[in-house]
């Protein structure tokens, strides 16, 4: 049983109510059912946004075939367990748990459920029913990092991070790298508000960057929050999951899009077809999950040029923001020079790189 | 420390600390009436979608902050309903609003999402709110000082007017306010709608002047920190106000400290001190107080006239 105590109760509660409409539905023999485990509300306009637009897009490819259900909203702690069992139960054969905190715990119901396959989002354990798959927005990242080193007037950037999870890290040390390759000067400040979506605190956090002197601010948490500060403040923004200009459309120099649909559909077709593998995906701007939003149009055309140069070098394989030497906030040297970083390593990153101040 | 970034840091806490400031106000005073509501969390979402919605339709402001305050009132009365007139238990129907609240709160914003809305000018010249000295204390959005108003009138109300005692007298000893002719169940329901108007204006301060747009559940959390926050003021306005604003200077603290790149406390101390410190002041209190002499004596419990 599950443990009962205030926010578990309201948890469960909620859950509860969300699961009957879908345990309900009758399944037909050859139609796929797939469940998703969201980190947010599928109305964050952020990172659960995304996958919920990848979920509607396999359902929409595989017309009747598959059917696509969810829950929101689910903790990342022992409560996402009888979520995701309850999933299972209720005959899902695919179930995607979307956040990285939901690792331990799509493990542990795999085991009780062989027949049915996984896969989890940022994470790094696998099993013989649970694959890994991750998108590398750290592509992404470096092409903020050389908007804001050119741009910054301050010589000071600012980054508002949720947790340090290899994801959120990856992406603060490719901001700070490219940045620095530059402004070789540049310092770049990071504030972690452990919440993945909390507005009140990303703006909180937003404005504190902003008056220690940031005046470009990339956020790693799930909403347009830090952008509509930063259009308050007069300084200069990203946007993080989606193209969220009309939030803030002139502190709004691009976006990273998370495109999580080709993914979703390509792995509900291997079901299908039974011919899917434990496996680990890191897709990225080349397959086209990493998408780079439109340029603000006050961008100058320099920033803009050296931005895309920045996208065609990891489209073709010539660029990668993780080539050595690099060195962590203490100044050891992790990867020799002319070395490149392995995505297992990055998959488990927990160093900041030097430049790189607070935690 | 530049005068500068000292001021910045101000309007920054100033700016944190008064949605849970206005949440808070609204349930001390239900709370005087001997009432606990639980539900502040879900009526701030309702008020917070409420408000969004209406100035979205009406390009007011005013408006939306006047049907936030609404919404939360409407939506406290169910809960009044079933607490006052059905007797039902406080803490169980508290809890019931609360998830009410969020599930209705994300059904009224379906098609809200990735919209947004104007939000107020400065009451004050630009001379004054944009100074780099004097937006310490213009700078603020007209909510801000409307809260502490309402702060300041709700002190005055309970311990200065006949009907500030009355609906205290109706919190202290129900039985009592009952035999000499006062109406407990019509006073509590009048205190239960000012909880939920003041819960729905704090919710709209999220979705209007924190950051103008609507997202599912975006007061995270704090309509529990304000409940916390009247127990921490032992029902006294002026300690809400010095309350409110410490909890602002613990969060804002906490991010310069990040920021900063402070590294001898992990993060997650700093995150759990707005917590701490209510313990901490809680057992200073209660020490010094003699246990929960300060908390109104029908609190939580259902009035059953004795006839």
């Amino acid at each position: 049983m599950i443990k009962m105590n205030r926010r578990n109760f309201v948890k469960t509660v909620t859950a509860t109510i969300a699961l009957p409409a879908f345990a309900a539905k009758s399944f037909g023999a050859d139609e796929l059912k797939v469940g998703f485990t969201y980190l947010g509300p599928v109305g964050d306009f952020g990172w659960t946004w995304a996958h919920d637009k990848g979920r509607k897009y396999m359902v929409e490819q595989l017309g009747g075939k598959v059917v696509g259900d969810y829950v929101e909203n689910v903790a990342e702690d022992a409560s996402a367990v009888p979520v995701i069992r309850d999933l299972a139960q209720a005959g899902h054969n695919l179930i995607f748990t979307t956040s990285f905190g939901y690792m331990d715990q799509t493990i542990q119901v795999a085991k009780d459920f062989p027949k049915v396959k996984f896969e989890h989002c940022t994470g790094f354990k696998r099993a013989d029913n649970v694959s890994t798959y991750n998108s590398r927005f750290h592509e992404g990242r470096a092409v903020q990092g050389t908007i804001a080193g050119m741009m910054s007037k301050t010589g000071t950037i600012g980054y508002v991070g949720s947790f340090k999870v290899p994801e959120v890290v990856m992406g603060v040390n490719s901001f700070a790298l490219s940045a620095q390759a530059v402004n070789p000067k540049i310092k770049v400040k990071l504030v972690m508000i452990d919440s993945w979506f909390d507005p009140a605190k990303e703006a909180a956090a937003t404005e504190t960057l902003a008056n220690l002197g940031c005046d470009f601010i990339a956020s790693h948490t799930d909403s347009p929050a830090v952008l509509q500060v930063c259009e308050q403040k007069k300084i200069y923004g990203f946007g993080q999951g989606a193209d969220m200009s009309k939030f803030a459309p002139t502190a709004h120099l691009t976006a990273i899009e998370d495109i999580w649909g080709p993914y979703y559909l390509s792995r509900a077709k291997a079901v299908l077809d039974g011919s899917w593998k434990s496996t680990d995906t890191w897709w990225g701007m080349k397959e086209g999950t990493v998408v780079i939003s439109p340029y603000n149009k006050s961008m100058p055309a320099d920033v803009a040029a050296a931005a895309d140069k920045i996208q065609a070098g990891w489209k073709d394989g010539s660029y990668n923001v993780f080539t050595g030497p690099i060195a962590d906030q203490s100044g050891a040297e992790k990867v020799a020079k002319g070395a490149v970083m392995p995505l297992d390593q990055l998959a488990t990153i927990d160093w900041f790189v030097k430049g790189v101040e607070g935690a | 420390m530049s005068m500068d970034f000292i001021i910045s840091a101000i309007v920054t806490i100033v700016g944190i600390s008064t949605p849970i400031l206005l949440a808070a106000t609204g349930e001390m005073v239900v709370e005087k009436s001997g009432v606990l509501n639980l539900g502040v969390e879900g009526m701030m979402l309702v008020g917070a979608i409420t408000g969004f919605a209406v100035t979205f339709t009406t390009f007011n402001p005013w408006l939306g902050v006047l049907a936030a305050g609404a919404a939360g009132a409407a939506v406290s009365m169910v809960f009044g309903v079933l607490v006052l007139s059905l007797g039902s238990n406080q803490v169980a129907t508290g809890l019931a609003l609360a998830i009410l609240g969020i599930g209705l709160s994300s059904l009224l914003g379906t098609g809200f999402t990735g919209m947004i809305v104007p939000q107020f000018s400065s009451i004050f010249p630009s001379a004054l709110s944009q100074d780099p000295f004097w937006r310490v204390l213009f700078g603020y959005s007209p909510m801000v000082y409307i809260a502490l108003l309402i702060v300041f009138a709700v002190g005055w109300f309970l311990n200065k007017t006949r009907a500030g005692l009355v609906l205290r007298a109706v919190g202290e000893n129900d039985q009592s306010a009952h035999s000499i002719g006062y109406s407990v169940i019509g006073i509590r329901y009048l205190a239960i709608a000012f909880g939920g108007a003041m819960a729905g204006i704090a919710g709209s301060y999220f979705s209007m002047v924190i950051t103008p747009m609507w997202a599912e559940r975006m007061t995270a959390g704090r309509g529990w920190i304000a409940l916390a926050l009247v127990v921490f003021a032992g029902w006294k306005a002026g300690r809400l106000v010095v309350g409110a604003y410490l909890f602002g200077i613990l969060m804002t603290l906490e991010l310069y400290a990040k920021a900063s790149g402070f590294q001898f406390m992990p993060s997650q101390f700093w995150a759990s001190m707005p917590y701490i410190m209510a313990i901490v002041v809680l057992a200073v209190i209660s020490f010094r107080d003699r246990a929960g002499s300060e908390a109104p004596a029908c609190l939580g419990k259902p009035f059953l006239p004795n006839s």
